[in-house]
């Protein structure tokens, strides 16, 4: 998609306009600019894009970014108990909308495809006149939109979106990601499963053949590997496979004792479900027991997954147990408003959205490379995961992650996951040019305010 | 050795649910003329089926336990299913956990309305119709049904486990004289495959031993000639469209523990049993059963690490593959009769 096509109209407009602006910024030359940028609002209402999957295999996931998104927008805007908004350390947010200006929002529909997420976001960018673009459940979706919003001068702020590759050889200057990623996940694992599994380990791989499947297998395997773990195979199943039987078989062949399910979604609780019916739990191999490991783990997942993932190890984002005050106040609000508790996709998004309406209020303007210098390198607190830090360089949070086990003695259907254990920020943080993210090629490119 | 023995043991178990689904396809082309594209919505319904009576088994009232606190910090309110009410705690949870076995009673009925008011209600309009008709309205019908059940029952698979007593593994490798725990493999697996295989001989037995099953038959040879008899084939038909819509059925709710059903599982079959069908011959019964097993236990061989180590991906084509060789050799499929869709 050529620039010229998606914003020629808009373009002409705010460009006309923006012939009065400076063309180099400062954060006070910002402030009160509501001009020369794409999508500039006028009146005193702002409209967000929020573009998640509401039909298509992760239309749930999309369900609960959505009730996270409008609880966001009353928050914004005044309503409810203000959420985590009392917590945030920031206090920018008073609950008068966004810069005195009323939240509203549209929605669009992922279907998690690539193509129909970008004529989501290109059809709210170009007729509802949507100032930020937020969702998504899946990397491709991720990757693909933010690249389209860095086309059209527009803010992307991802939703859930776990491939190394959002920020890392895909990071462009107009999107940030709060959610966590498979280095991370790697990176907090690896050590658990050593203290747990020992470190004489042999692991057989099966990994969803995507973006996502790849950055994760690659991130398991080197921090596995590097704590004296052996891989002995890596297998590509295919995105569309549900009967993962003929690929735990042959696992059985193998001499190894633990089986790695890179596997997200229904292709999680296929395979899980697969590995437990071909009794890899009650096996044994080269004197251990064997053991299942999840990467990734989501609460929406493992209810799918049901009893199988009882003692299973994996990581998350966020839960809705943990203790700190943000998270107890997410955890009210939104289980007061709906009846359950939050997922980690509903967190993530919530989070997303005020933190932009904080950058935003802290720059002065809605400008994209305004909100944008605002959210580079800032530090906050209040929103769970403890001290968070939006780095600059490749615009991804750096935030506790979580190890969890699937409960042996679950409660209720959202009693699913116990924290094992909050991996602390500084063991899952990386260099910006590290070789998992893309190496020294991968740039974020300049900032476009699409005028 | 073992892997090849493992091996086949999953392919009888795929080819299990491609012979069950081919088989409703082949009775619905064969009597009625129409290629049913909403066939695994057929299946993906009688999975959910299963769901239904798990949930209706699983009503519950809710009790309010102080000790313990939900996550706003209030008393837990715990689910107690009528069930436990009804029949005692221990005997009520069985009921529950036989849900899937039970839900075979649950499914006949069920099915069975359902095929005769998609085939009484929308197919019958569309028998004269080109097959190109046919295959766009079934199509769509099958968005319609998925759609309304994601709308019921979520996006997201629902776990549907089996009996207890029926969930671990069976040393199979021990049964037949090798070294135990060799080949391991889950006993509901092998409950599948032996439930096809009686559904399979159910409909071939009522098919060649009962009078019904000789004019459907008669019917599906020159339906002109039966008509012209004085029989009402076409109620005979409509009785057929509801029995290919229990088997479908069936062969949904008894593979619910296999893989959580989801409302997209029924596309998942469909193009995989539309080849079988089109291998083992259009409008042959015995052709669909013999291209589902041979299929399914194909795929499984293609799946071996050293097949695919030689050559990537092949598991992912080898039922595409060899249906061009088939039909290139033998154009009617395995055993397709001349004159079916050559006209």
């Amino acid at each position: 998609m050529s620039k010229s096509d998606l914003t020629r109209r808009r373009v002409l407009k705010a460009g006309a306009a923006g012939l009065a602006t400076p063309t180099i910024f400062t954060g006070a030359v910002w402030a009160g600019s509501h001009t020369g940028f794409m999508n500039a609002p006028q009146g005193d209402t702002v409209t967000l894009g929020f573009n998640v999957p509401q039909t298509g295999p992760y239309a749930d996931e999309g369900a609960d970014e959505l009730r996270a998104y409008e609880l966001a927008v009353e928050h914004l805007n005044g309503g409810g108990d203000g959420g985590m908004i009392p917590t945030f350390s920031s206090k920018t947010l008073e609950g008068n909308g966004i810069l005195g200006k009323k939240v509203e929002y549209v929605t669009g529909d992922t279907q998690t495809k690539s193509d129909a997420a970008r004529a989501s976001a290109k059809s709210m960018i170009e007729k509802d006149g949507a100032i930020m673009i937020t969702g998504g459940s899946s990397s491709g979706v991720a990757v693909a939109v933010q690249a389209l919003c860095q086309e059209a001068g527009i803010i992307f702020m991802a939703g859930l979106t776990h491939s190394n590759d959002t920020t890392g050889k895909d990071r462009k200057a107009n999107g940030f990601r709060h959610f966590f990623n498979s280095y991370m996940s790697g990176a907090a694992l690896a050590p658990v499963l050593a203290a747990n599994y020992g470190k004489d380990r042999k692991a057989y791989h099966l990994t969803a053949d995507y973006n996502w499947g790849y950055t994760t297998e690659e991130a398991v395997v080197q921090a596995t590997e590097a704590m004296g773990w052996e891989t002995v195979n890596a297998v590509k199943t295919p995105l569309t496979q549900t009967d993962f039987s003929s690929y735990i078989a042959p696992v059985l062949q193998t001499d190894a004792d633990v089986l790695v399910l890179n596997h997200y979604g229904g292709n999680m609780i296929n395979s899980l479900t697969s590995a437990v019916q071909f009794g890899l739990r009650e096996k044994t191999a080269n004197g251990k027991d064997f053991e299942i490991v999840v990467p990734l783990y989501s609460r929406l997942m493992a209810r799918g997954a049901g009893a199988n993932v009882k003692g299973i190890f994996g990581s998350t984002n966020w839960h809705w147990s943990l203790p700190d005050a943000g998270s107890q106040a997410f955890t009210k609000s939104f289980g007061t408003k709906y009846g359950f508790p939050p997922s980690q996709a509903a967190h993530t998004v919530y989070c997303q959205t005020l933190l932009y309406a904080d950058a935003v209020n802290r720059a002065g303007s809605f400008n994209p490379c305004a909100v944008a210098e605002a959210l580079e390198d800032f530090e906050f607190d209040g929103l769970g995961n403890g001290k968070t830090l939006y780095r600059g360089a490749d615009h991804q949070c750096f935030k506790d992650v979580l190890v969890v086990r699937g409960k042996e003695n679950p409660t209720s259907e959202f009693d699913l996951l116990e924290i094992v254990e909050v991996t602390p920020v500084s063991q899952v943080t990386y260099a910006p040019d590290h070789p998992q993210m893309g190496g020294a090629e991968a740039t974020l490119g300049s900032c476009n305010p699409g005028a | 050795m073992d892997a090849i023995i493992l091996q086949f043991l999953n392919g009888l178990d795929k080819g299990s649910a491609y012979a069950l689904i081919a088989l409703g396809l082949t009775l619905i082309f064969g009597t009625l003329g129409v290629v049913n594209f909403a066939h695994g919505a057929l299946f993906m319904i009688g999975a959910f089926c299963a769901v239904t009576l798990q949930r209706l088994l699983s009503l519950s009232h809710q009790i309010v336990d102080e000790t313990q606190k939900d996550f706003l910090g209030n008393p837990l309110k715990v689910d107690v299913p009528y069930v436990h009410d009804w029949f005692g705690p221990a005997a009520g949870q069985t009921i529950i956990e036989w849900s899937v076995p039970l839900a075979i009673l649950f499914a006949i009925p069920v099915m069975a309305l359902v095929g005769v008011i998609m085939e009484r209600g929308l197919i019958k309009h569309f028998y004269k119709r080109p097959h190109a008709d046919q295959i766009l309205v079934t199509f769509g019908l099958a968005i319609v049904l998925q759609e309304i059940i994601k709308a019921f029952y979520g996006a997201n698979p629902i776990p549907t486990p089996a009996p207890p007593a029926f969930t671990g593994s069976f040393d199979f490798g021990a049964f037949i004289g090798l070294d135990p725990n060799t080949i391991i493999y889950p006993y509901w697996r092998l409950i599948y495959f032996a439930f096809a295989m009686s559904v399979i001989a159910a409909v071939f037995a009522f098919l060649q031993f009962t009078t019904f099953g000789m004019v459907v038959r008669a019917g599906m040879a020159d339906r002109e000639t039966v008509g012209m008899l004085g029989i009402n084939i076409d109620k005979r038909f409509t009785v057929m469209f509801a029995i290919a819509a229990c088997v479908a059925g069936l062969a949904g709710v008894m593979y619910t523990p296999i893989n959580s059903p989801n409302y997209h599982m029924g596309m998942d079959f469909l193009v995989l049993s539309f080849v079988v069908v089109v291998v083992g011959g259009m409008g042959s019964l015995p052709g669909a059963v013999l291209a589902g097993f041979l299929l399914g236990v194909l795929e499984s061989f293609a799946s071996l690490g050293v097949v695919i180590d030689l050559i990537p991906g092949i598991n992912q084509i080898i039922i595409y593959l060899v249906a061009i060789v088939i039909l290139l050799t033998r154009p009617r499929g395995l055993m397709g009769r001349k004159g079916v869709m050559e006209e």
